[in-house]
């Protein structure tokens, strides 16, 4: 398992969890459990009304954050190209449903 | 600090390999056969009554098989999410790793799953969980 999350870290990873929610951050470390150290985090919250929440002021910074691995669904190598592209004040979509299991 | 000898990081310890049941043990290695070939991932975050509400999808997350593990997280290369109108949220991931117990359905191409190999391991997993 750690061949697979290995090459993710001191990249920028997309985490998200077992509520929906998209956090976006630096890959630190992780363990056999899933349980993940992200850097620099934000979360990026989407809505059907306005673009996605980081747009005008710039991100709010959550910091330096260890997720429990129980609660992650995925965990997604950003690239950063693609990222760069992507208007994200125009970007509506309605958020993440919660995992049922 | 003993010179050469690096300090161990957890991601370097090998969990035990004898963690999961027999069943899943069949399962690891038939995803293991199917390394290097296009799947379609349906996680457990969709919908669940039908009180109205649209969107009873989950997200569903096409790619090509990177590797399993005991656990059957998977990772997969070439993401792209086959519903991107409604699921926008991963459009600058190309590369994820999605943990096994939130994993719904693993949809595979039938071409490449020889069902009689799979029907005669399956009958030697239960006649060694008999014996057990």
């Amino acid at each position: 398992m750690s061949a697979m999350l290995e090459p993710l870290v001191d990249k920028v990873v997309q985490v998200i969890t077992n509520d929906g929610r998209n956090i976006v951050g630096l890959l630190k470390g992780f363990d056999q459990t899933t349980n993940v150290i992200l850097d620099e985090c934000h979360e990026r919250v989407f809505s059907t009304t306005a673009g996605v929440e980081q747009a005008a002021a710039g991100p709010v910074m959550l910091g330096l954050y260890i997720v429990r691995g129980d609660n992650i669904a995925l965990v997604g190598e950003v690239d950063e190209e693609i990222d760069a592209e992507i208007d994200l004040a125009m970007l509506k979509a309605e958020p993440l449903k919660a995992v049922v299991h | 600090m003993p010179s050469g000898a690096k300090t161990p990081r957890p991601w370097d310890r090998s969990p035990a390999t004898d963690v999961q049941p027999l069943s899943l043990q069949l399962f690891f290695s038939f995803f293991k056969t199917l390394v290097g070939k296009e799947v379609v991932v349906e996680l457990k975050n969709g919908a669940r009554s039908s009180l109205g509400r649209a969107r009873p999808a989950d997200l569903a997350i096409r790619g090509t098989l990177h590797s399993v593990d005991q656990f059957l997280n998977v990772k997969l290369l070439q993401v792209t999410v086959d519903d991107r109108e409604n699921f926008p949220h991963m459009q600058s991931v190309k590369t994820c790793f999605i943990r096994g117990s939130v994993i719904k359905y693993v949809q595979l191409p039938a071409s490449e799953v020889d069902t009689e190999l799979l029907q005669d391991a399956t009958r030697r997993e239960m006649a060694q969980q008999k014996q057990n």
